[in-house]
Formats: structure tokens, sequence, C-alpha cells
């Protein structure tokens, strides 16, 4: 990281804790809930958002002096839709079935309000390489909740990780199937989400305390 | 027939929020109080209705592969298709706009109240996810299109006031202190969403007379929904002005 000042550093490494896009600042909710039911999927999302929102971020920080302030959203928004088309066209070359998988969601990237946030928040108003990094390190903290929140309910909710049978095969009754262990199929529908990121923020909160919220 | 199998299954089962998390952003920020939470639900309702026609229009003449052989034979192999998210999203941001300045015009009581929350919904998922489900589900008709846009609507507003409601209620228990606020707002979702999944086998199988009575019952739980709500939305409102 020598290459990075204390303070760039802190835009990289803020959003992954104090600062998550997800737990803290509220945003790009929707697309995090719908899409972790396995790992593999929240980590395409991930990077995809990834993609997205670190390329997005320069573009509008070196256009940021030329947009009309009036007419910034649908520049923005023209920018994140093209973006998110290349996306979707390399996902549907290259994996398709997971595109399939995602279906709607990776559309919806547009309207991820991390996206929006990000560049009404900071590339707006900052130079295109702090720009950068603050895409990356915001869309990390994003991935870093996906992939936490994919892993417990792959794990729990079908005994696999990545498509692996890390837990044994429930049909074989090999691994902890043989004591007797079953798959909380709940885990796999989609109210479940929710519940695992309220438990994430609970857990967060409770281990530093000045997050904790009025009411 | 069809109609009313689309309505009900777009709010209740397939139900913006528990089904398929769209416009939760806007579900846990503006959900704070019931009245802000009304005037952001209609301006959802009111959006949906007319974007996803819209934009079903687009998909039928212009985006999808072979659209064009309206323009003569020669564009009939033309596919749009991966057009689809920039068009839908440009019409999205100027139907806001444009609703915005009609409604500025002739309905200014209406524009107070719903002003900050149209410029909002522009970069709400809920919209552009009722568009592109529109897409992926085929849906077949005008009529059938603006009946989901509408619907579905109506099922993301019911959600936001119902979560508003239970927030308001909130604020009197005794929460644990890293879940207040932002956490227990999810867990309670979460709950209602389990809650939602109930209705998903209301309209599976069954013939024509058993479909009947199913309407039947659902017609009856709206109305008792309405009643439970209503005077729970009296209720908060009474404790706010004390």
């Amino acid at each position: 990281m020598a290459l990075l000042s204390k303070k760039d550093r802190g835009l990289i490494l803020d959003p992954l804790a104090d600062n998550n896009p997800i737990t803290i600042q509220v945003l790009g909710i929707c697309s995090a809930l719908a899409i972790t039911a396995q790992l593999k999927a929240s980590i395409v999302m991930g990077i995809s958002v990834m993609f997205v929102l670190g390329v997005g971020n320069v573009v509008i920080s070196l256009m940021r002096n030329i947009i009309p302030s009036k007419i910034r959203i649908i520049v923005q928004l023209v920018v994140v839709a093209a973006l998110v088309i290349i996306v979707d066209q390399v996902l549907k070359a290259f994996a398709y079935e997971l595109s399939k998988t995602l279906s709607v969601f990776v559309g919806l990237i547009i309207t991820n309000c991390i996206i929006m946030g990000r560049f009404e928040a900071f590339a707006l108003g900052n130079g295109p390489w702090r720009s950068f990094l603050d895409g990356i390190g915001n869309a990390a903290g994003y991935a870093l909740i996906l992939v936490v929140v994919g892993f417990f309910r792959e794990l729990l909710g079908s005994g696999t990780l990545l498509g692996f049978k890390v837990l044994g095969d429930p049909i074989a009754k090999t691994g902890l199937y043989a004591i007797g262990y079953e798959n909380n199929g709940f885990m796999l529908l989609s109210p479940m989400a929710l519940i695992v990121v309220g438990i994430i923020i609970w857990v967060q909160r409770a281990r530093n305390k000045a997050l904790i919220e009025e009411n | 027939m069809e109609h009313v199998e689309l309505f009900f299954k777009s709010i209740f089962i397939d139900n913006m929020v528990f089904a398929t998390f769209l416009g939760m952003c806007s579900y846990l920020a503006v959900s704070k109080k019931v009245s802000t939470a009304v005037g952001l639900g209609a301006a959802v309702i009111f959006v949906l209705a007319v974007t996803v026609p819209m934009n079903w229009l687009l998909d039928q003449y212009v985006l999808r592969p072979g659209a064009l052989t309206w323009l003569g034979a020669e564009y009939a192999d033309y596919d749009l298709s991966f057009l689809s998210f920039i068009l839908f999203i440009a019409t999205i941001a100027t139907m806001v706009q444009l609703v915005e300045i009609v409604v500025e015009k002739f309905a200014p009581a209406l524009y107070t109240s719903l002003g900050i929350f149209l410029p909002l919904i522009a970069v709400n998922c809920a919209i552009l996810g009722g568009s592109l489900f529109m897409q992926s589900r085929d849906i077949a008709t005008l009529g059938l299109a603006f009946n989901y846009g509408l619907a579905s609507g109506i099922g993301w507003f019911l959600a936001i006031l119902a979560i508003a409601a239970i927030r308001e209620k909130i604020r009197y228990s005794n929460v644990p202190a890293p879940l207040r606020g932002l956490g227990i707002t999810f867990i309670i979702t979460g709950l209602m969403a389990i809650g939602f999944m109930s209705f998903g086998g209301m309209l599976t199988g069954g013939d024509e007379k058993t479909e009947k009575t199913d309407e039947a019952a659902q017609i009856e739980t709206i109305t008792q929904d309405k009643d439970a709500e209503e005077p729970l939305a009296e209720v908060s409102q009474e404790l706010n002005n004390k």
C-alpha cells in the first residue's frame, strides 16, 4: 500500500467496515438481498458492481465540470446504463447460466442506490483517481456483505459452497449428514436474506457502540 | 379473469418488496412516518402505472426480435433487446420529469405532498424492476401491462404503509440497542415477507370453481386488511398528535 497516501487508503478501507454502504449508509439493498442464495452469484454480482462503480465514478468525475447540474441525474443514468449493458452482454457471452440466475438484477444495477449515491456524494466533487478509489472501496464493502450473506445462505441452505458439497452428500448420507444433520431449506427462501443482514447489522453495532442509532 | 388473476398475483404473491426486494432503499429510508410513506407509495403507484405500459409499447414495437417489422419486411431480423436498459431508464426518467411538471401545473396541492418524492422515484429500483419483469415475464397485452404496473404499485404501497405503521409503534418498545433503527426494521421485514409467502398457495391449481372461491376469500382478506390497518393508522396519528 506504499503507493497510496493515508487519506487515499481511508477511501478504500472505510467502506469495508465503519462506513459500509449496506449496513451503515443503507444503500443498494435491493440487489444485495435477492441474489444471495448462492455464493457464486453473490461474487459475480460484487464484481459487476465494482466494475460499474469504479469506471462510472471515473467517467462522472472527468465530466463533473461540464455536466449542467439540472440534468445531472439523466447524465448519470445514461453513463450507468451504458456500463451495465457492457456487463450484461459480457455475462451473457461468458456465463450464460449465471446470467439467467441473476435475471433482471443485472439490469437493476442501474438503479442501485450505491451507484447514484457515490456519484452524487463523491464523484461530482473529486478528481478521477480519488473517485476511482472511492468507487472500488464502496463496491468492495458492498461485495463483502454480499459474500458473507451468500456464504451463510448457501452453506446452511444447501450444504454447499460454490457448488462443492462441503458438508458431505445429503443423499448418500456421508459427512455431517451421517450423524443426522439436515439442510435448512428455509435459508434459501428470500425472507432469510433480510434476517441474515439484520443479524450482521446487530453484530456490527454491538461491536462498535458508536454506530448505534437513537431510535 | 386473466386480469383479476394478474392483479392479485402482483399485489400479494409477487409483492415487489417481500418477494423480489425491489425498492428496498426508499422503503427503508422513507418509512419512519406513515404520512410520508403514504405520499411516496402513491407516487410509486402512479409512476408504475404510467411507465410499465409505456415500456411495454417500446418493447413490443422497437426492442424485441422482429419488433421492427412494422417498418418494412427488411427490418424483421433486427434484435435491439440489448438496448432495453438504456431505453427503459430514459423513458422512466423523462416520464418522471413530465409527471412532475404536469402535476405541478394542474394539481399544486398534490404536488406539494408528492413533490419531493417524485425525483427520488427515477432511481427507485421498483420502477425499473417493474418494467424489466414486464419484459421477462412476457406480459401479453397493453391492458395487462397497465394492470401489472398498477397492481405492483399497490403491493409496494401496502408494504411501505405496513412497515411505517409498525415503525411508529416500535418507538415505544424496548429494542436491544444495537438492533435499534435499521436492524430491527430488517428483521421485521423478513418476518413480514415470511407472512406474505403464505399467499403463495392462493392462485395455484384447481378448476374454475375453486379459483372463484379463492378470489372471494382474497377480497375478504383485503377488506379485512383495510379494516385492520385504518384504526392502526388512526391510533398512531393520535399518538403523534399527543
